[in-house]
């Protein structure tokens, strides 16, 4: 082997440059971390937080990522909260962890046969096609009460303690640890899978799929796959919802429930993996406060957000998160200047 | 002589009109071969059809002796023929060395890998540094595309296309709105591709043609008019009556 | 069996005039907007609050529901629409969900959560019978008027002046600047236009569909459906896909009453697989 040039040094600390690791990030974990013991009292929401960053995270991966713009996302929630009730209720698979497994990979296997839908068409095909699927399965619930209860819910559902020895406690506190590991090495995957060239691929077909093929991508089987992997995580993350609260209903299926997390994951910003979690933050300290004011004008609120942060421009709204990135684009360039002295 | 790329009465329809009108052509291995033609000729949309992004309406393509007239346009790349954009096709959100790696580990079959993080593989920095350095752009390799100027876009253009190593590169007027100096820059990395590769060159610009081409091909209305040798087809009278004339007075 | 085909006709009447601004804005200004039913609803509630507060005569009161909606339309183009004709979908999306979040909540706090109805004048309740068909007179009414405005709207794009401008705009918004139309107001005209009818179907609805503030909610996905099935280069397509969804959702609901919107939901999905330009669309090559 030949010692590399120059140019091939730096480029090789450049493209590991998605996969480094800022120093906000270990504060935003630590934050989070530290939560379990600092805010015992709030762990009933912050479980609430918990999941819905996960969901919203699951959103970005194929909406930031992938450029789909969908609105059943909820669909793959829905079937992934079922799956982890009945699994309990049925006692099937009675451990928590390996039942939440379970139940997202029952909605990833619904996300692989409908991501073929998601394939033709502009967004407003996509947008149709999602929403459908999530009636469509709404519908379903519906219909087989029998299994699902119907509008009344699944109710009647124990969980077992997670691993064996840790119960879901009444002040959530077991439930939101859980919920934050599981988001954690969640996380962690999502963050690796798009420093992969995999990652890369998928940020091209978004960017211009023309030419994504005409450097020889697959863009289809790119889409298919992140898809899949999306509706695991969103099938997880409903799975969470069912496990933290003992109870399944029909509005995880509902068309407000994907609208609200297009606003979570809009709130944070798309496509740096952070948005959702963020989002996610924002979006329930919101609901808990204006809700408590007005709780049954609280959609006026959404929908006045959604409206202000489209007109303002998202761009500009979205500039508070500025500071993050080129922070972290400073440093890759002070460590490239090193680089280049050395 | 091998051929390396060749079409059989190829014929595209769009609705009435018919922009590729029975073209048989045959881009020998290694030649340098420019189609030229007035505006309007059909010389993107043959491009388009060879490179799969169009469906001829009838007739065959082969390439290396495959038929791959139905083939996926990543099929086709994969295959060897690569093509570069008469208006910048590029990635927004990815930097030039992202690109660059990108099309490479998609030449080796790297790009469905989801778990090792890009850039890890053996070999694969001095590839795409190598790459930057001849197309001038390790300067400014971290930074986003999108914000690059456009001689740099232009230069990127074409440095995706080798990265992905092509045997045959459609090149569709590859120097168009480049300022001088940068124009210089991928003429001469055009001419310093490898003598195996066989270069097709879609271009308006008459002293690159005859700079570059050993043969020419004239399409006019979607058909081949006429073709030959570079010399010959310059000298041609109903050539410069079609064409020349027109694109010198211009 | 017949009184069911007719009353398929005309809820397909109603759901075209509904939904028929939404193919306009959609088609012709590449504008997705969710928040058309809120226009709807506003032309609903006009009705409502004429007719039983005011004691507005119906008939006067439909007209103001047109009006009103068409004016609501006509400023919110100006002060907002007019703004996300060039952004991306994902924006126009939250924006016009938006937008019905804040229709829905403002229904709710105006006029109360619970359903509401017009009361319409005797002359058009109960039905008459034809060759031992039993038909409802309101519906009758509905198909009249829905049937005569579909006509108006054919001949209004295709042979008026107004309708080959606004196909120029449409075409080439630069070219038709440079004609020296008006490319705004023709978009906003045609918004509110579009807007209008939305409000009057909305109040002409308000027996069959009934009216509460979930409206635009409830009923977006059947308007898309139209204008999604219906496709969106012409009037027909659209009239004839609101006939079928009409006709389809009527019988549905009595044969398979089990089945429910299912159906509806997977005949949507399996056709805009099959034909993503719409099952009527000409093979547009756009």
């Amino acid at each position: 082997m030949t010692e590399p040039t120059p140019t091939a040094k730096l480029a090789a600390q450049g493209i590991l440059a998605r996969a480094r690791w800022h120093p906000l990030e270990f504060v935003f974990w630590i934050a989070a971390f530290s939560a379990i013991w600092l805010l015992p009292n709030k762990h009933l929401i912050l479980t609430e937080i918990a999941w819905l960053a996960l969901f919203a995270l699951s959103l970005d991966l194929i909406l930031g990522y992938a450029g789909i713009l969908s609105l059943g996302h909820a669909a793959f929630f829905g079937v992934g909260s079922y799956a982890a009730a009945l699994l309990a209720k049925h006692g099937i698979i009675t451990e928590p962890v390996l039942a939440l497994v379970a139940a997202g990979l029952i909605a990833a296997v619904v996300g692989f046969a409908t991501s073929f839908l998601m394939l033709r068409g502009a967004d407003l095909t996509r947008l149709m096609v999602s929403l459908g699927v999530a009636l469509v399965l709404r519908e379903l619930a519906n219909k087989f009460s029998d299994l699902t209860g119907g509008a009344d819910g699944l109710q009647g559902v124990t969980m077992e303690p997670i691993l064996g020895r840790f119960r879901f406690d009444m002040f959530g506190h077991n439930g939101f640890a859980y919920c934050l590991i599981v988001l954690f090495v969640l996380f962690l995957a999502a963050r690796r899978l798009m420093a992969s060239p995999f990652g890369l691929a998928l940020l091209s077909v978004k960017g211009n799929p023309l030419r994504a093929r005409a450097i020889g991508i697959n863009v289809d089987a790119r889409l298919v796959t992140i898809y899949t992997i999306a509706a695991f995580y969103a099938g997880v993350a409903g799975g969470l919802l069912a496990q933290t609260t003992a109870f399944s209903s029909l509005d995880v299926f509902s068309f407000d429930r994907s609208a609200d997390l297009l606003l979570v994951l809009i709130i944070g910003g798309t496509g740096y993996l952070y948005g959702g979690l963020i989002g996610a933050v924002i979006f329930k300290v919101m609901q808990d406060y204006l809700a408590v004011l007005t709780p049954q004008y609280w959609p006026f609120w959404i929908g006045l957000v959604l409206v202000v942060l489209v007109m303002v421009g998202r761009d500009r709204m979205l500039r508070w998160t500025e500071p993050v990135r080129t922070l972290a684009n400073r440093l890759d360039w002070r460590a490239k200047g090193q680089g280049q002295a050395s | 002589m091998t051929v390396a790329l060749e079409t059989t009465n190829l014929v595209k329809q769009f609705g009435g009109l018919t922009a590729t009108d029975n073209v048989s052509i045959q881009f020998e291995a290694g030649a340098r071969h420019a189609l030229i033609g007035p505006n309007g000729a059909g010389k993107t949309t043959l491009i388009n059809l060879l490179t799969g992004m169009l469906k001829p309406t009838s007739g065959r393509i082969i390439l290396n002796g495959v038929d791959i007239t139905d083939a996926s346009p990543q099929r086709r790349v994969r295959l060897g023929m690569v093509r570069t954009f008469q208006i910048n096709q590029l990635f927004p959100d990815l930097t030039p060395l992202e690109t660059v790696g990108l099309a490479i580990s998609e030449r080796r079959g790297d790009g469905a890998d989801f778990w090792r993080v890009a850039g890890t593989k053996p070999g694969l920095n001095q590839e795409i540094a190598d790459i930057l350095d001849r197309f001038r752009l390790a300067d400014v390799m971290n930074a986003k595309t999108s914000i690059l100027p456009y001689g740099k876009q232009r230069l990127l253009e074409i440095a995706v296309a080798i990265a992905c190593k092509p045997k045959v590169l459609l090149l569709d007027e590859p120097a168009a709105g480049v300022p001088d100096e940068e124009r210089h820059e991928i003429l001469s990395s055009i001419a310093a591709l490898p003598k195996d590769v066989t270069v097709v060159l879609i271009e308006h610009d008459m002293d690159i043609v005859f700079a570059f081409s050993e043969r020419i091909s004239v399409l006019v209305n979607g058909g081949v008019f006429t073709e030959g040798p570079a010399a010959e087809v310059a000298r041609d009278p109903r050539v410069k009556a079609v064409y020349l004339g027109e694109s010198l007075d211009a | 069996m017949l009184t069911i085909l007719f009353d398929g006709i005309a809820y397909g009447m109603l759901l075209f005039v509904l939904a028929c601004g939404l193919s306009v804005t959609l088609g012709l200004m590449n504008l997705v907007n969710l928040a058309h039913g809120a226009f709807a609803m506003a032309g609903g509630y006009v009705l409502v609050i004429l007719v039983n507060n005011l004691g507005v005569p119906f008939w006067v009161s439909i007209i103001c529901a047109f009006f009103v909606s068409a004016a609501i339309g006509f400023v919110m183009e100006k002060a907002f629409y007019v703004h996300v004709y060039r952004k991306p979908h994902l924006d126009q999306v939250l924006f016009t969900i938006g937008l019905v979040f804040m229709s829905v909540a403002a229904a709710d706090f105006a006029m109360g959560s619970s359903q509401v109805f017009a009361r319409i004048p005797q002359a058009l309740q109960g039905q008459i019978h034809v060759f031992g068909i039993g038909m409802g007179r309101y519906r009758l009414l509905i198909i009249a008027i829905c049937g005569a405005l579909a006509l108006g709207l054919q001949y209004v794009l295709v042979y008026t002046r107004f309708g080959s401008r606004l196909r120029a705009a449409v075409d080439d918004q630069r070219v038709a600047r440079g004609l020296g139309i008006n490319v705004g107001n023709i978009f906003a005209l045609t918004f509110a236009f579009g807007s209008g009818l939305a409000g009057l179907g909305g109040a002409l609805g308000t027996e069959i569909l009934g009216l509460d503030p979930t409206f635009p909610l409830k009923y977006m996905i059947y308007f898309l459906i139209v204008v999604t099935v219906g496709g969106t280069s012409s009037i027909t397509g659209p009239f004839l896909a609101s006939l079928l969804l009409g006709i389809a959702d009527v019988a549905g609901k009595y044969y398979v009453p089990k089945l429910g919107a299912f159906v509806i939901y997977t005949i949507m999905i399996v056709v805009l697989i099959w034909r993503p330009q719409g099952l009527f669309a000409r093979a547009a090559n756009k």
